[in-house]
């Protein structure tokens, strides 16, 4: 999954220590778990699967509450189901499947900078610019409005974050998008302290 | 809204910065990386690191180089320079590269392009073409200019984004160096001829030719290397300029 390397420096630009690692013992004792991603939603779930992640994220993130960030595709996995390229299942954990954008004045991928409109003000509250990177040409239609946390307009509303408890997904990449994402990822870290 | 982007493009040579006017005269003009930063704190949306000597010296990869920018620079960076296999991409992807670019590779080997949007997504393969008019049309040249083809760029760009080409980085040789504006009319019809986004480059001399080749060009991102690296025009006032002159930018 390509932009982990991205991440890690983001992390390390705030002093967060972290590591990239598929190893159970250390997922286990993690305070926090990030799942970044890019490429397609089948490939995703059977990298999870090849490492055996899907069983062991789930009783992590959801029997276990530890708080947990995904970005981009790493948010997507969180459906029940993806279309890229082919259908394919999620881990579940948000109502909702993972579809092509679909608007035809507009380039696809939505690619560039755009600003967030802020539903759900937890994680966004201190920022002082909502502009994030965006990069993706699928997004997720969430079935239970209560759960999205940001949207993001182009020519369609497009969710641009998501929250349930815990579980915290963002389309956009925090870790590319100066000083708003490193804002963002530092309140995920402090809220969730 | 989305927004329009300014991207800097640094040309690398052995790890410098350079900038040549049609390619050649090349000179000093900084350290990747110090550059990179300064135009990140100055409202850059992206940048692009070309490594230009690549094509001709076999030199595979910039992965050392790769590494320094992503530790130091938290915006998006696109790498190009001789990349032409999964291999290349997949080792400056992980040295932290947001997107790659391939130009001569993909017109030799059209099929490249399929092969990475396949393994890594669309998302991240930018195809370059460094495009010359020619009398009558369009044509792609090739080696950074150097190697004249009979294929006409609008139709490469629609192939390219067939395969799985997610951007289209298009250079006009005819423009680049000269500071007499963007080419609008090839990069309106590319622009209009595929569903990707496109960054406009070479012949940016004025505030003004942003705008135009917003407007009238409909690209959706503007990329200049000289202007910038001699500080004719700074990013943070160009931003100012253009948001007065109603197109959507970001900060």
């Amino acid at each position: 999954m390509g932009n982990v390397a991205s991440v890690q420096k983001a992390l390390n630009f705030l002093n967060i220590e972290n590591v990239i690692s598929n190893n159970s013992d250390i997922i286990n004792k993690s305070g926090y778990i990030i799942l970044p991603g890019v490429g397609s939603f089948s490939q995703g779930m059977n990298n999870l699967k090849k490492y055996g992640l899907v069983d062991l994220l789930t009783d992590q993130v959801i029997n276990k509450k530890k708080p947990f960030l995904g970005i981009c595709l790493g948010m997507q996995l969180l459906a029940q189901k993806g279309s890229e390229p082919h259908e394919t299942n999620g881990m579940g954990w948000i109502k909702g499947e993972v579809i092509k954008i679909n608007t035809k004045e507009k380039r696809i991928p939505h690619l560039g900078w755009n600003s967030v409109n802020v539903i759900n003000s937890r994680y966004f509250s201190d920022l002082t610019s909502l502009d994030f990177y965006f990069i993706h040409s699928y997004h997720l239609k969430v079935k239970d409005p209560a759960l999205v946390s940001s949207t993001v307009n182009y020519g369609i509303d497009i969710v641009s974050s998501v929250q349930k408890e815990n579980i915290f997904g963002t389309q956009f990449h925090p870790e590319k998008s100066q000083s708003a994402g490193l804002q963002l990822l530092k309140s995920f870290f402090e809220i969730n302290a | 809204m989305l927004t329009k982007r300014i991207i800097p493009c640094l040309d690398i040579k052995d790890g410098k910065t350079v900038k040549g006017i049609n390619f050649e005269n090349i000179k000093n003009v900084g350290d990747p990386v110090e550059l990179g930063t300064y135009y990140a704190q100055q409202g850059a949306d992206e940048l692009v690191f070309l490594d230009i000597t690549a094509t001709n010296e076999k030199r595979k990869t910039l992965t050392e180089l790769v590494t320094r920018i992503a530790k130091n620079i938290n915006i998006p960076f696109t790498v190009g320079g001789g990349i032409s296999s999964v291999d290349d991409v997949s080792a400056l992807l992980n040295a932290g590269a947001d997107k790659v670019s391939v130009n001569t590779s993909a017109v030799k080997d059209p099929d490249l392009l399929d092969r990475l949007s396949k393994q890594f997504g669309n998302q991240c393969i930018v195809l370059a073409i460094d495009t010359k008019f020619d009398e009558v049309e369009w044509f792609v040249y090739l080696n950074g200019g150097r190697v004249a083809t009979n294929i006409k760029t609008v139709e490469w760009a629609k192939e390219a984004v067939r395969r799985g080409a997610g951007e289209i980085l298009l250079t006009s040789m005819n423009n680049d160096g000269t500071k007499n504006g963007f080419a609008l009319d090839i990069t309106r019809k590319v622009s209009e001829a595929v569903s990707v986004p496109v960054i406009a480059s070479g012949g940016a001399g004025s505030m003004q030719h942003f705008v135009d080749v917003f407007r009238e060009g409909k690209a959706d991102a503007a990329l200049a290397a000289s202007i910038f690296h001699y500080k004719e025009i700074e990013i943070n006032e160009l931003k100012i300029f253009l948001k007065k002159n109603n197109i959507q930018i970001r900060g």
